[in-house]
């Protein structure tokens, strides 16, 4: 019973391809190609994420800077004429203002550059308010100085400084009311007459945070001194208590209820969300244990118990890592189980707990939120005193005053953010090659 | 005495224990180690550790315990008309507190005699300007009230740390003089050592546990207390968020569950097919080469800070899709909005979502692939049909806890999504989260009673409890597919 109507295979042919395996073929190319644009969008936005940020932020490194010969007149600076650094300190920043107007203009004049279109007041505008306060922290350090004529290094304003950087150009001076077109004109003159320039800026890594008005010379010393001093706090407590927690989970722990506990706890502590480590701190370092805000030691407890799980978790695959057969050598040689440990396991796995120890500092070091609900976004412009009293002292925090710096409103304080934003990102870097050398050097493969 | 300096002669005390019990040790076996019970080091060990374990343990309970005993003891002599008047008893402690530390610092400075300092009287000295000369800044004049609640802070702080002092150089004292009595060349001090030594390593390991605890303890004190002030169904039902310090606040969750449902949504929608085709290109089709430089690249993404996207969002991809999107399109002019935020939350969770993928295509056993290679299948046809359905639930899993991390991300919403609750579809609108709020109503200086700032102890609870759940699930899901092919 043959069916005459069964269908002819279509004509085929080994050696030509038919529709389905070009339909087919075709699929596993577009497939394919997906994929690749995947990775070359996840590593496009590495690329732009890191032009942005230092393309806005390289300029943070160098500052502009005005240069003239300034007279300390006696008269305004020191009335009394005794040269007492106490009856000096009672002439304030706005007694020292006048001063440099006044030297200014005058230099102006004698070098015969032209002030078109400046009034005097514009001109005091194009030195930083941080200026006098300059000149009257060196003229207290000082005394004798006073009556003499001092070359002086003054930060520009602002915009000023943004005009030598290209952040601010003539055109838009037309349209900001902090700036005129004559004075940048007037600032192009005294570059060319090698008043003004623009050099290298330490200040910026050195120095104290400033206050909204002034961000040429806002810097990050109290910031990194701060998360340096969290690092301690952190390094301290997080890598023994997290060794011994480890030691006990994976070497002595017997299976019941209680480490299960523990466990639970270690894995859900590493996903929880990093604001509500914020919460536990304010409410329970601050407000009951009544530790001070903004203090590096708050900081460091609260970062310790999120850098616990990653510390952990590093550690005992580590621990896992080292081969039974050592352990049972040392056991056999009559060791206890705490000697075998002590002795011989935890100097195998040495260097797994230290890439651990370093990788969790890293992600501590870049931690943002939980730092601006223990009050690390106060404005802080004292350094804090050395270790152990610093720990009390209030400060900043480098991914903090990055966030602190982005919520003002001056357009000069984006560059200082990715600026910030490029020192921690180094520290970042610096931080994770390390590890990836211990790694390399030290880790054994059994 | 400065705590450094207790905590050091303690040490010092446990270090000198520590000579002396190994000493002894070895002259009680006449000099020949031989005849110990364990190495003379843990007899040594012994004495440094009943010296001063128990010495640190007190000192750190007393520092505890110090602070809320005499806040109690001082609390008492304010009397209540003065709580009326500032409205606030914490305001009162705080100056009493800076009152304190001002005549203290006084003192030190030397502006003070001792004697001064303690017979000082409102009536008499101004002492706002007094200590305004040595550097502390006082709000408000100090009254008679104030004043005495501080003297007695500051006799009760060093009648306090002198007891201290005592107790703990004292306990540390006798627990050496006792290990060091018990030191005996048949003492079995080795197995006192480690035992000792287990109880360190079993405390440091309930640590865990411990934050656990604190963290829920912390949020739901503050939250029972808000729900006093505030309904909790208003709480959880309300659809306006529009708080005022001066009362009559809404506090409505819903506009913010909204807002960080739709930019975690949105956030997905970047970071699993991104991330999903890179672990599958990556594991399946890349080269050696390929995969050295492109696998690198992606797990620095992991590594950057959130403080870092948060500027990106702020500085770079706002303003590009203001300006190319939102307002040529006719969405709105706002630079921070959902879209923002979506979109650098996605980039973020690419490594995420490709690492954990990456994973679990990797423990898809390669005898599957093999099969579908033998029956014919291209390379993509055995992605679709035999891997991806065999990896589903771990992949499920992986968006999942990619999901919780997104409800979680606090820093780049912060500088990417806006600060308005509103409930609307537009992306390009700005919108508020859950965690902005939290950040928003307990930054700068806030009265720890009023529900604006209690309220944000219920969104941190809301929020652990989304994000808790959500992990467990994902845990158990990807627990659970591991299982298959073990």
């Amino acid at each position: 019973m043959t069916d005459a109507s069964t269908p002819v295979p279509p004509k085929s042919s080994l050696y030509a391809t038919s529709d389905r395996v070009k339909r087919r073929n075709r699929s596993e190319t577009r497939f394919r190609a997906y994929g690749f644009a995947a990775i070359t969008v996840g590593v496009l936005a590495l690329i732009l994420l890191v032009i942005s940020i230092v393309s806005n932020g390289a300029s943070a490194f160098r500052q502009t800077y005005i240069t003239i010969p300034v007279e300390l007149t006696e008269a305004r600076l020191d009335p009394a004429g005794n040269r007492d650094p106490a009856e000096m300190a009672r002439v304030t920043t706005f007694g020292y203002a006048p001063l440099l107007a006044q030297a200014l203009q005058q230099h102006l004049q004698g070098q015969g550059i032209s002030m078109e279109g400046v009034t005097p007041r514009d001109l005091m505008a194009m030195i930083s308010q941080e200026a006098p306060a300059q000149v009257r922290a060196l003229v207290l350090a000082n005394p004798e100085i006073v009556g003499q004529t001092v070359t002086m290094e003054m930060l520009a304003g602002g915009r000023i400084d943004g005009y030598f950087k290209g952040r601010v150009t003539l055109e838009s001076a037309e349209r900001d009311s902090n700036v005129s077109p004559a004075q940048l004109l007037l600032a192009e003159r005294m570059a060319e007459a090698g008043l003004i320039e623009t050099r290298f800026n330490w200040a910026f890594i050195t120095g104290p945070d400033a206050s909204d008005q002034r961000p040429e010379a806002a810097g990050l010393g109290i910031a990194i001194l701060g998360s340096f001093y969290m690092m301690i706090v952190v390094l301290v407590l997080a890598l023994p208590i997290g060794v011994a927690a480890s030691i006990y989970l994976e070497e002595f722990a017997p299976q019941n209820r209680f480490t299960d506990a523990i466990e639970v706890n270690i894995s859900n502590l590493a996903a929880v969300p990093s604001i509500v480590f914020g919460i536990l701190g304010l409410a329970i370092f601050i407000n009951f244990a009544g530790l001070p805000q903004s203090a590096p030691i708050v900081g460091g407890l609260v970062l310790t118990l999120m850098t616990l799980p990653t510390i952990i978790i590093a550690t005992r695959a580590s621990l896992r890592a080292v081969p039974p057969s050592i352990r049972d050598a040392a056991l056999g040689l009559g060791a206890s189980k705490m000697q075998s440990v002590f002795h011989h396991v935890l100097p195998l796995a040495a260097p797994g707990i230290l890439t651990g120890t370093i990788i969790g500092l890293a992600q501590a070091l870049g931690e943002t939120a939980p730092l601006l609900l223990i009050g690390m976004v106060a404005f802080v412009r004292e350094f804090p005193d050395a270790p152990p009293e610093g720990f009390f002292d209030p400060t900043s925090a480098l991914p903090v005053q990055v966030y602190n710096w982005t919520q003002r409103s001056d357009p000069a304080f984006v560059e200082r953010a990715s600026g910030a934003t490029i020192v921690l990102l180094v520290f970042l870097l610096f931080m994770n090659a390390m590890a990836v050398i211990l790694r390399r050097r030290f880790e054994r493969r059994w | 005495m400065p705590l450094i300096w207790i905590i050091l002669a303690v040490l010092a005390l446990g270090a000198a224990g520590y000579v002396l019990g190994r000493k002894r040790a070895v002259s009680s076996a006449g000099g020949d180690i031989r005849i110990l019970h364990s190495l003379p080091n843990y007899y040594g060990m012994n004495v440094f550790l009943t010296a001063v374990v128990p010495a640190l343990l007190v000192l750190v309970v007393w520092l505890l315990v110090q602070p809320a005993v005499i806040q109690r003891q001082v609390t008492q002599l304010i009397p209540d008309n003065d709580i009326m008047e500032s409205g606030e008893l914490s305001l009162i402690m705080s100056d009493v507190r800076r009152v304190a530390d001002g005549l203290d610092r006084a003192l030190e400075q030397g502006a003070l005699s001792r004697e001064e300092a303690r017979m000082i009287r409102s009536e008499f000295t101004n002492i706002r300007e007094t200590l305004a000369s040595i550097g502390v800044a006082l709000g408000d004049d100090v009254n008679a009230d104030v004043l005495a609640a501080a003297q007695r802070y500051r006799t009760l702080q060093t009648t306090g740390n002198t007891l201290m002092t005592a107790a703990v150089l004292i306990l540390a004292a006798l627990g050496l003089g006792y290990a060091y009595s018990r030191t005996h060349k048949d003492f079995r001090a080795r197995n006192t050592v480690e035992r000792a030594v287990l109880s360190i390593l079993i405390l440091a390991s309930t640590i865990a546990i411990l934050t656990t605890v604190g963290i829920v303890l912390s949020m739901v004190l503050e939250t029972r207390d808000f729900f006093h002030l505030y309904p909790a169904r208003e709480f959880f039902f309300g659809t306006e968020w529009i708080p005022s310090f001066e009362g009559g606040s809404h506090l409505g969750l819903l506009p913010l569950l909204w807002g960080t449902l739709y930019i975690t949504f949105i956030a997905l929608l970047v970071a699993v097919p991104v991330g999903l085709f890179s672990a599958i290109y990556l594991a399946e089709y890349a080269g050696r080469r390929m995969r050295g430089i492109a696998k690198p690249m992606i797990e620095v993404l992991a590594g950057i800070p959130t403080i870092v996207y948060g500027l990106f969002a702020l500085i770079t991809v706002g303003p590009m899709l203001r300006d190319y999107f939102a307002e040529p399109l006719g969405f709105g002019t706002s630079s921070s909005s959902v879209m923002t935020a979506g979109i650098v939350m996605g980039i973020m969770l690419i490594p995420f979502v490709s690492s954990l993928s990456d994973d679990i295509i990797n423990a898809v056993p390669q005898s599957l692939r093999d099969g579908s290679y033998g029956l014919g299948a291209t390379q993509s046809e055995t992605v679709k049909q035999v891997i991806l359905p065999a990896a589903l639930p771990g992949i499920v899993g992986a968006i999942l806890l990619a999901a919780s991390r997104a409800i979680g991300e606090t820093m780049i919403v912060v500088m990417g999504a806006g600060a308005a609750a509103t409930l609307s579809l537009n992306p390009f609108e700005a919108m508020t989260t859950v965690t902005v709020k939290i950040v928003g109503q307990l930054t700068g200086d806030t009265d720890f009673s009023s529900p604006e700032a209690l309220v944000a102890f219920a969104l941190g609870l809301t929020l652990f409890a989304i994000t808790l759940g959500l992990n467990i699930l994902a845990l158990f899901i990807v627990r659970k597919y591991r299982e298959q092919y073990e």
